[in-house]
């Protein structure tokens, strides 16, 4: 990897003013990201993640702070950013009345391919993205996975240097998800530079070199996948009881033995601890302990910290319940994507 | 997947900047697209040129003109305007559309003259004007309008309307560009063209109004593109009438369009 950096933050600040209140969505970001890598920009709804990616692909002007990517000033020199990057905006934004073709055409002309080239371009983006079938289809026809696909087409339309996709993977099946995950690792091995923002932390683990965490408009940590869950305690225990009433039981169990704090989540069945680097032991006398005690437990797992621990860590406050950020105590890595071909 | 993806995504040579005329034809080509796959949106260009050019002319042209051969002369290069001026409302619409679907980001993040997505779009209008245009007035010669300016009076009326039209598009511009959703532009311009149209010689001659309203008839620019169209197309124009309508074009223009572009380039 070489030392240039591809997009470079300082101090961004973008507040939005309504009647009566000022939203603070990014308040003082600074990225670094070097060529050819892949940053992942983790954080719950609202944190600011869509803002600052906006900013960065010249959409939104920042209140203040200076942004360069590949070296142009994102305000002074839009128009060398807008020939540089590729975006595939959190919301589909192809259009939805034309066909895949006339999408993927219409953009090619835009980037100014001759007709001849635009349409060998349209052709061979279709047939690798596997929606040669579909390209006479109005796109308002396609799937959630097809959709997905022919946005991300229409942001490689110019071959991009750096590429900024927002939450490119919510919404899609494991399947999907995986063949968006590959396209990514395609593109970066051809020397591209990814941003992507994400709310799943086995995503970021998965394909960022870097990461980080934003709440509030502020990165409230940064470093790679490892470095942000050894913050958290190497490992976590994650168990579901079957009896909801057997929680609170459960709980104190496992905390007395662990000698750890847990963690209840937002499913009444679950709870997780973070298993102190000298309490390994202690975790193989757990499920006797529980069974001495008469509560049976159907699921239990030893992994890596999930976004809510890491969350918990880092801001003394677990995700909002109503994050779709991945059954809130499970254990990331065994969630749905794990038996999915590579 | 791999090796497909790879090639495909691979660019050997990097194209050239298109120029603003290049981008703007394909917005243009865009719109016409969007016609194609939707054509219900003509629908209503389609539709109410012939609802109100048959009932005015048989419910009340024997009670306005004496008969309806009479009254359908002076009805309708009204009737044409009043078509064309609502149509121009879907400039708004459509483009508050694409604001509130997000394929606008897309194109605010393309490295392209700024202004083609809007100048593009207002070719494509084109089509639509004339799609009306040939409605009203292929209905108008079946229901016994015999303009006596002949086909040229009638083209150039119809040219002298397109080019106000494009004026007035900017106002909808704005309109699309400030206002939340696409209904809210079509409520809006409705109530601003409404008054502008019935308030207007339109369907009768102001002689036979009460003077405050005749007043407001008389400057009502509606009125001056009215007698403006009739008169070439009778084949007696009105040299200062289409004067005025064409001062007014360019002001109009000259005014609302760097206006628009300015909202449209500050839009977040
Ligand atoms: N155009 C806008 N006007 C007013 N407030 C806005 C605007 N855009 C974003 N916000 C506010 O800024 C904050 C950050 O929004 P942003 O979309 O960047 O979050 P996000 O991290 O992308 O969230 P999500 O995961 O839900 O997509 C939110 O509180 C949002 O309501
Ligand atoms: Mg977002």
């Amino acid at each position: 990897m070489s030392d240039s950096l591809a997009v470079e933050a300082q101090g961004l600040v973008k507040h939005f003013t309504s009647r009566k209140s000022v939203t603070k969505a990014v308040d003082g970001i600074d990225l670094s990201i070097a060529e050819g890598s892949v940053f992942g920009l983790l954080g719950p709804n609202g944190a600011g993640k869509t803002t600052v990616v906006r900013m960065l692909a010249t959409l939104l002007r920042p209140d203040a702070g200076t942004a360069r990517v590949l070296g142009h000033d994102v305000v002074r020199d839009a128009d060398a950013v807008r020939s540089a990057v590729g975006l595939t905006g959190q919301y589909a934004s192809v259009d939805e009345d034309l066909t895949g073709t006339e999408n993927l055409l219409m953009l090619a002309r835009l980037y100014g391919f001759a007709p001849a080239a635009a349409r060998r371009r349209t052709q061979g983006l279709l047939e690798a993205f596997d929606l040669a079938d579909a390209g006479a289809r109005q796109v308002k026809t396609y799937s959630g996975g097809m959709r997905r696909r022919i946005d991300l087409a229409a942001s490689l339309v110019l071959a991009p240097r750096v590429l900024f996709l927002d939450e490119p993977t919510t919404g899609l099946d494991p399947r999907s998800r995986n063949q968006v995950w590959d396209i990514v690792r395609v593109l970066v091995e051809d020397g591209a530079t990814v941003l992507l923002t994400t709310q799943y932390l086995d995503e970021a683990d998965q394909l960022a070199d870097r990461i980080a965490v934003i709440d509030h408009g502020r990165s409230i940590a940064e470093g790679t996948a490892s470095e942000l869950k050894r913050s958290v305690g190497e490992g976590a225990v994650h168990l579901r009881v079957a009896e909801v009433a057997d929680r609170v039981k459960a709980a104190e169990i496992t905390e007395r033995l662990l000698g750890a704090e847990v963690t209840l989540g937002s499913d009444p069945h679950a709870l997780s601890a973070r298993v102190p680097d000298e309490g390994t032991d202690a975790v193989a006398g757990l499920l006797p302990a529980l069974a001495d005690a008469g509560i049976a437990v159907p699921e239990f797992s030893l992994g890596q910290p999930s976004l809510d621990e890491v969350f918990l860590a880092l801001t003394g406050q677990p995700l909002p319940d109503d994050e779709p950020a991945g059954g809130t105590s499970s254990a990331p890595g065994q969630r749905e994507t794990s038996e999915a071909p590579r | 997947m791999t090796t497909t993806l790879r090639d495909a995504v691979a660019l050997a040579e990097r194209p050239a900047r298109p120029s603003p005329l290049s981008t703007t034809l394909t917005f243009g080509w865009r719109a016409l697209l969007k016609i194609k796959h939707v054509p219900e949106q003509l629908f209503d260009v389609l539709v109410t040129p012939v609802i109100f050019t048959l009932m005015f002319t048989y419910l009340f042209g024997g009670a306005l003109a004496g008969s309806t051969q009479a009254y359908i002369q002076f009805l309708l290069p009204g009737i044409l305007v009043q078509t064309i001026l609502f149509v121009t409302i879907y400039t708004g619409y459509t483009l508050n559309t694409d604001i509130s679907k997000g394929v606008f980001d897309r194109f605010r993040s393309l490295p392209i003259w700024r202004p083609s997505p809007v100048v593009g779009a207002l070719l494509g209008d084109t089509v639509r004007y004339t799609v009306a245009a040939v409605i009203t007035i292929t209905l108008g010669l079946i229901l016994g309008f015999r303009p006596d300016g002949g086909l040229g009076g009638v083209l150039l009326g119809v040219l002298l309307l397109l080019v106000f039209a494009f004026a007035l598009s900017w106002t909808f511009i704005i309109l699309g560009l400030l206002v939340r959703s696409p209904n809210a532009v079509m409520g809006v311009s409705m109530i601003v063209l409404m008054p502008l149209t019935f308030a207007s010689n339109v369907f009768v001659d102001p002689e036979t109004m009460p003077s405050g309203l005749r007043a407001f008839v008389s400057v009502n620019p509606v009125s001056h593109l009215v007698t403006a169209v009739r008169g070439l197309m009778a084949g007696s124009p009105d040299a200062t009438e289409i004067v005025w309508v064409l001062i007014a074009s360019v002001v109009l223009t000259a005014v609302l369009g760097p206006i628009a572009m300015r909202i449209y380039r500050s839009k977040s």
